[in-house]
This record gives C-alpha cells, sequence and structure tokens, in this order.
C-alpha cells in the first residue's frame, strides 16, 4: 500500500475510509507546512523518503496502533516540495470511544515522526535552504563548508 | 551487484556530505555496521558524518556490531525529520 504521496493529501477520503457503523469516535491529525521554524522565516520545504523503509515502517506502525486498539487507521505523508499550509501528513483514526480514537492518533504521529525514515529540507525567506534535523540544539543540521 | 562489495544506500543530508545516493565499499572493509562506518568517515565528505549514525540493514535499524554479508540492503539514515 502506499502510503507516501507526491501528490495533495485528500483528508477527506481518509475519514471517509475509516468510518464504520460501530466507530463512535474519529480522530483526525493533519500537520501542515509552518510559516516559521527556530526563528527563521520558512517559504517552503522539501520532503524526501528512504521509500520502502518508510512504507515497511507505517505498515509497522499501524500494525502497532491496531494491535494496541480497537480502531481503524489510515496515514498519508507528502513528499516532494510543498509551501506553507499544504498538509503534509495525515493520520486518521475511527474507534468506539474517544479514549482509543485520540490515544492511537497520538501515538501514530509522535512514532512516525520518530521511527519513519523521512527527511525535510527547508527554505527559508532569505534564500536559503537547510536540512531539519530534530536532535540538533538548533533544529538545523550544520551546512557543509563548500 | 559484485559478490565482493556491499552497496550503502544515502540519503537527504548524508547524500549530499558524499555527493552520490550509494556508495560501493569492498566486503573486506564492510565485515560490520562499525567498521562500514569506520570506512566511510575515511572517504571524502565522510568527516561530517557521525560516529554513530542510524543505520539500518536490510530496512531495519542495526545496531553498529551487526554483522554484513553480501546481498545485505545498508542505509545510512540522517536524524528523521518526517511528520
Amino acid at each position: 500500500m502506499n502510503r507516501l504521496t507526491d501528490s495533495a493529501i485528500d483528508w477527506s477520503e481518509l475519514v471517509e475510509a475509516t468510518a464504520g457503523p460501530g466507530r463512535g469516535a474519529q480522530a483526525l491529525f493533519l500537520g501542515t507546512v509552518r510559516d516559521h521554524h527556530a526563528g527563521r522565516a520558512v517559504v517552503g520545504l522539501e520532503y524526501s523518503a528512504y521509500g520502502a523503509m518508510a512504507e515497511s515502517t507505517l505498515e509497522a506502525l499501524i500494525g502497532e496502533a491496531t494491535a494496541r486498539w480497537p480502531v481503524a487507521v489510515e496515514v498519508r505523508h507528502r513528499l516532494g516540495r510543498l509551501e506553507v499550509g499544504d498538509v503534509a501528513v495525515a493520520v486518521a483514526v475511527a474507534g468506539g470511544h474517544r479514549d482509543e480514537a485520540f490515544a492511537a492518533c497520538r501515538f501514530l504521529i509522535e512514532e512516525l515522526k520518530k521511527r519513519v525514515p523521512i527527511w525535510k529540507r527547508e527554505r527559508y525567506a532569505d534564500g536559503t535552504e537547510a536540512w531539519v534535523d530534530p536532535t540538533a540544539p538548533t533544529g538545523r543540521a550544520p551546512e557543509p563548508a563548500r | 551487484m559484485m559478490r565482493d562489495e556491499i552497496t550503502v544506500l544515502m540519503f537527504a543530508r548524508y547524500a549530499e556530505l558524499f555527493g552520490a545516493t550509494a556508495i560501493q565499499v569492498p566486503r573486506f572493509d564492510a565485515a560490520t555496521v562499525g567498521a562500514l562506518i569506520e570506512h566511510l568517515r575515511r572517504l571524502p565528505g565522510g568527516q561530517a558524518l557521525p560516529e554513530r549514525p542510524l543505520v539500518a540493514v536490510n530496512q531495519q535499524q542495526a545496531s553498529s556490531d551487526r554483522p554484513l554479508v553480501a546481498g545485505d540492503e545498508v542505509a545510512l539514515l540522517p536524524p528523521m525529520a518526517g511528520g
């Protein structure tokens, strides 16, 4: 299943796909491109991935979530060039009640950020770019000397 | 793939450091993940590679003592930044 996509994410489709008569609680998380990061004005970014491992890791995460909570799940992550406001990631969860819907949705987005091999390069208003590195004190990787 | 070489996939910032999305390393220099990283850190561009970068073997994260065999799919993963 392709959970990585180069085109705009239709999150309403994911909400519909997870709905069901016994699932009275639906949670949707959307991550969108923000216009600033760590004190710098961001105009857009570019996502890339280790496609095969990203897909298999997403599959594993969804397996962990559905083993832990009785929920239906859909996840999409966009790749390529995005502009401010574009949806980068969508997690749709539906369950019998809100506790499991919120818990599974939170689990999925947190684990996705930690474990799925996806990278982003930010483009700034001043024309420069940098790789985002959540483990670096500045939130960005140092640029190699050129 | 040559039988006596390991192919290492490079992504994002690490691909930029080495100027390549894949590098062939002689098996002799890549008996384990740790040995492979030591070898890569000696190549042009490799100085900026951390001593213990995230490495995946056959799409699973692997520790530095993991032995490598011909045919393994090895990948160097910069810190993940999805979402």
